[in-house]
């Protein structure tokens, strides 16, 4: 209490209270300041003294390259020896930062978006526990987390985090982030769409201390295995990730051996501050003025309902602002949400992967982008709220952002890749649990998710199956390993089904159909997490049409491996064959919004998904006709496509090309666009509504004003219009409440009836 | 100097006015929504994703829910371009998807050049091999331009 003598007595009372609220937190909840900053750290006075004692460009360069062979090593590292699905198929990704926290390097491979999220929990431990005596941060300590209200996409990203120092100082520190799937949630595998609260969401780790002296603490090890489904997986992946984070602070510690101190830490804050003007200087070059887009999410993966994403992207000197205001209002009983952050880390990833992929990969390259969202929308969601799925929320919004850029880039002299319809935006894939063949018990997702369609561009198709938006280096595994270890088998896997794309002068790239079955387990189940089944994910650019929609499809109530053995003939090996023709007797057909929360499956039952096709890029008249061709060579499209989408005539038997015919068929299209075709101040009179459709369950603000807010109605909860400054958080009915109000509104009706 | 803003509008600088980059037809005001000098089409999303699934037998069959979301399809009255599509939920105002400040678009372009077909593309990411519909893309654009 010594600095508090000789004080005058109004100042000592403040300070007094002050020093007892600094002493006594009761919580450390999620730290706004450090949340809602995704800037740079300001320059330290030892980066600065460094900086200037250190400032050979072609030094830093090759220190700076050394360090990202270092990330890149550690990268190959943690996918070789990883345990989890997503670890083996790169859904992880390792980094170096700052001593302040910054990412400075991520490895080229990977999810990007986990270690732009990750400088917030390194920034939390050094502001809370550096000089919290029960804690610290010493050499050989290492720290885990996961919550992503402390910085994260979503619980299921594990990440372990080594401070690195050189003689007694911290230096910088190394970071390993791997999708690890199962966390001990209300469901297996780790993204939980059951989850009504954060508590049923499982592990939520604020950052916290798991490592001494390059040890595991095997009492919290054991403690964490406990808490999950899968221990051996979670021992295995810490052990790993720690051995990781070592060979990060090994390659820091040999480029300081070489180069000095000052050149590392030089080097490292450099790079950010260099790619944070340069992404100023490339933004100088867009045209300033606003664009607009609205995209519609259609469900919270367990009902369906409008979550409206909308967006006005704004360019001003060398600053872009994405406004969200006037999107949907959070689920307060629903995991679709998203935290502001994690929202930012999306939307980073946008940036370093298709728009400046040539700029180093750390977090200074969204530094010069604001962020702006109602406070308690699905964007910005409150504490309380649950985010495991706020891939729900925050994949649409990357799409409204690529979209976006898409149209300040057009006409801009400098660009760094193509201009791109956008990917396709979800994770159509199976998420798995139960207990396997070997009687563990499991619970994780297939690696198919990272095969997405990629978007077409502006002189090519897009690819098909080829990445996931948040990675362009993953794989989608090999299924044949994967029955070594889990139960069940994809009796189709990597099928393209016809007329799966996004068409347009070019098309989406699409995907492959998967059906999954349970082969040898007694206890084994499905979850599938996506959007897009009733309204289009994936929009075209400049007049290219949107994705298809995507159902999830099921056949239940027999074992159809059984009928594989002894009536093989009536197998049918697509999709469409087996829902269309209906081929197993006795069986139950049935399809589904992609929200299936964990379902268990018996043998022989069928569950079956399609990958989703990326957007496509310009009116369909001005596709080569050749490429039609192509298409129907290749059976991507169906015959019925190539001639309602793509007026091209040809002789279906032999596939040759009538050019002459074609032409007049297109030449007679145009004529009848212009027919039918309305002037807009005609269509606008009879096409725009005052309000949503009374009967659409519609969540956000209508049309552009953004400051009312709709919500509902939903199943006999009638909408609600808020002020977009108050908005409440919405609570969905529990959908056996609203079955059961159902059956009982038919029971009296029958009974009415009855009566009279 | 006329600057290419989409794959099928460009902005006549000198004359403020949004331009169909396939027949030059003047569109409408620059310091407009261009989309007020096009035709629209309303249109049910199942006409161009069709059902692939038995539509009497399931609800979800990879088409859309036309009660849901609508396609608005927007022409240039001249040529019949399709310039834009949107999807939206049934009486959605369409959106103001480009305002561009004007002014400041001359500034910028006082000294631009105006741009060929591959600098209007983008760059290909290093080591990609060159895509044989490319040339054939970019000599449309050139003849087009």
């Amino acid at each position: 209490m010594g600095k508090l003598e000789n004080i005058p007595e109004e100042n000592r009372e403040r300070e007094l209270i002050s020093q007892f609220l600094a002493d006594n937190v009761l919580f450390l909840g999620p730290d706004p300041e450090i949340m809602e900053n995704h800037d740079i750290s300001p320059r330290t006075e030892a980066e600065h003294k460094a900086m200037e004692r250190s400032k050979d460009p072609a030094v830093l360069a090759l220190v700076r390259d050394r360090l990202q062979a270092g990330c890149n090593e550690t990268f190959e590292m943690l996918e070789q020896m990883g345990a989890a699905p997503g670890a083996k198929w790169g859904d992880l990704i390792t980094g170096i930062f700052t001593p302040s926290g910054d990412l400075a390097l991520g490895s080229t491979g990977g999810v990007l978006l986990f270690a732009c999220l990750v400088h917030h929990p390194i920034k939390f431990i050094k502001k809370y526990w550096e000089k919290e005596p029960t804690v610290g941060i010493r050499e050989g300590d290492g720290f885990i987390h996961n919550d992503a209200r402390y910085g994260n996409i979503h619980n299921t990203d594990q990440s372990l985090i080594l401070p690195i120092f050189h003689e007694g100082k911290l230096i910088a520190w190394a970071g390993a982030t791997v999708h690890e799937g199962e966390n001990g949630a209300i469901e297996p595998g780790g993204m939980p769409s059951a989850a009504e609260q954060v508590y049923d969401e499982g592990l939520k780790m604020s950052p916290f201390k798991v490592v001494e002296n390059y040890e595991l603490k095997k009492d919290l090890v054991t403690y964490l295995q406990n808490s999950v489904r899968e221990p051996k997986l979670q021992y295995e992946d810490m052990k790993v990730k720690l051995f990781v984070c070592r060979r990060l602070e090994q390659r820091v510690k040999a480029a300081i051996a070489e180069f000095g101190p000052d050149t590392v830490i030089s080097a490292l804050r450099r790079g950010l501050e260099d790619s944070k003007a340069e992404v100023q200087r490339r933004l100088e070059a867009w045209p300033k003025g606003k664009v607009r887009t609205v995209i519609m999410a259609d469900g919270t993966l367990r009902e369906n309902c409008l979550i409206k994403i909308q967006l006005e992207m704004e360019k001003k000197g060398n600053e872009l602002i994405l406004d969200f205001r006037g999107s949907s209002p959070e689920f307060a009983n629903r995991c679709n949400n998203t935290v502001l952050s994690s929202l930012k880390g999306m939307l980073c990833q946008l940036f370093l992967m298709f728009v400046w992929p040539d700029l180093p990969r750390n977090q200074a390259v969204f530094a010069p982008i604001r962020v702006i969202c109602d406070q308690k929308s699905a964007l910005r969601s409150s504490y309380t709220t649950p985010n495991a799925e706020s891939m729900m929320t925050f994949f649409p919004a990357f799409t409204a952002a690529q979209l976006c850029v898409a149209k300040f880039l057009y006409g801009c002299p400098s660009k760094f890749t193509k201009v791109i319809a956008p990917w396709h935006n979800m994770i159509r894939t199976f998420i798995w649990g139960g207990l396997t063949q070997h009687g563990d018990m499991v619970g994780n997702l297939c690696a198919d998710l990272n095969g997405m369609g990629g978007g077409a561009r502006v002189d090519r198709d897009g690819e098909h199956g080829v990445a996931p938006i948040f990675a362009s280096m993953a794989d989608t595994g090999e299924q044949e390993l994967n029955e070594e270890e889990v139960p069940f088998i994809q009796i189709v896997s990597k099928k393209i089904m016809k007329d799966n794309q996004a068409f347009g002068k070019y098309r989406g790239g699409q995907g492959y159909e998967m059906i999954a079955s349970n082969l040898k387990s007694n206890m084994w189940g499905f979850m599938v997490c996506c959007i897009g089944s009733k309204v289009s994910c994936t929009p075209g650019l400049f007049g290219g049409y949107s994705s298809p929609t995507y159902p999830l499809c099921k056949v239940k109530g027999v074992d159809t491996l059984e009928i594989m053995k002894s009536d093989p003939q009536k197998w049918e090996f697509s999709i469409v064959d087996i829902m269309n023709k209906q081929p197993f007797e006795g069986a139950k057909y049935s399809t589904h919004h992609m929200g299936l929360q964990f379902e268990l499956c018996n043998r022989g039952e069928l569950y079956m998904i399609m990958q989703g096709s990326g957007g496509g890029y310009g009116d369909v008249l001005e596709r080569d006709p050749d490429l039609v061709i192509k298409d129907l060579e290749e059976s991507l499209i169906s015959h019925e496509a190539a001639r309602r989408i793509y007026h091209v005539v040809y002789n279906t038997d032999t596939l040759v090309l009538d050019r002459e015919a074609t032409r007049k068929a297109r030449e007679a299209e145009r004529a009848s666009r212009k027919k039918r075709g309305v002037p807009y101040k005609e269509f606008h009179k009879q096409w725009v509504r005052a309000e949503p459709p009374a009967d659409v369950p519609f969540y956000g603000c209508w049309g552009d004003d953004r400051s009312n807010i709709y919500a509902g109605p939903f199943a006999g909860v009638p909408r609600r219009k808020m002020d977009a400054s108050a908005i409440e958080g919405i609570f969905m009915p529990n959908p056996r409440d609203v079955r059961i109000a159902e059956l009982e509104a038919r029971l009296k009706e029958c009974e009415g009836a009855k009566r009279s | 100097m006329k600057v290419p803003m989409t794959e099928y509008l460009e902005i006549d600088l000198d004359r403020e006015l949004w331009m169909c980059r396939v027949c030059n037809h003047e569109v409408g005001p620059a310091r407009q929504p261009y989309k007020e000098g096009l035709l629209v089409y309303v249109r049910d999303p199942r006409e161009i994703h069709a059902p692939i699934l038995d539509p009497k037998r399931y609800e979800f069959t990879f088409a859309p829910d036309a009660k849901w979301v609508q396609i608005l399809e927007f022409y240039c009255p001249s040529c019949a371009t399709m310039i834009e599509v949107e999807y939206l939920p049934p009486g959605h105002p369409p959106v103001v998807d480009m305002e561009f400040d004007i002014d400041a678009l001359k500034e910028q372009w006082k000294d631009r050049k105006p741009l060929n077909a591959a600098e209007l593309a983008g760059p290909d990411m290093a080591g990609r091999a060159h895509h044989h519909h490319s040339n054939k893309q970019k000599a449309q654009q050139q003849g087009r331009g």
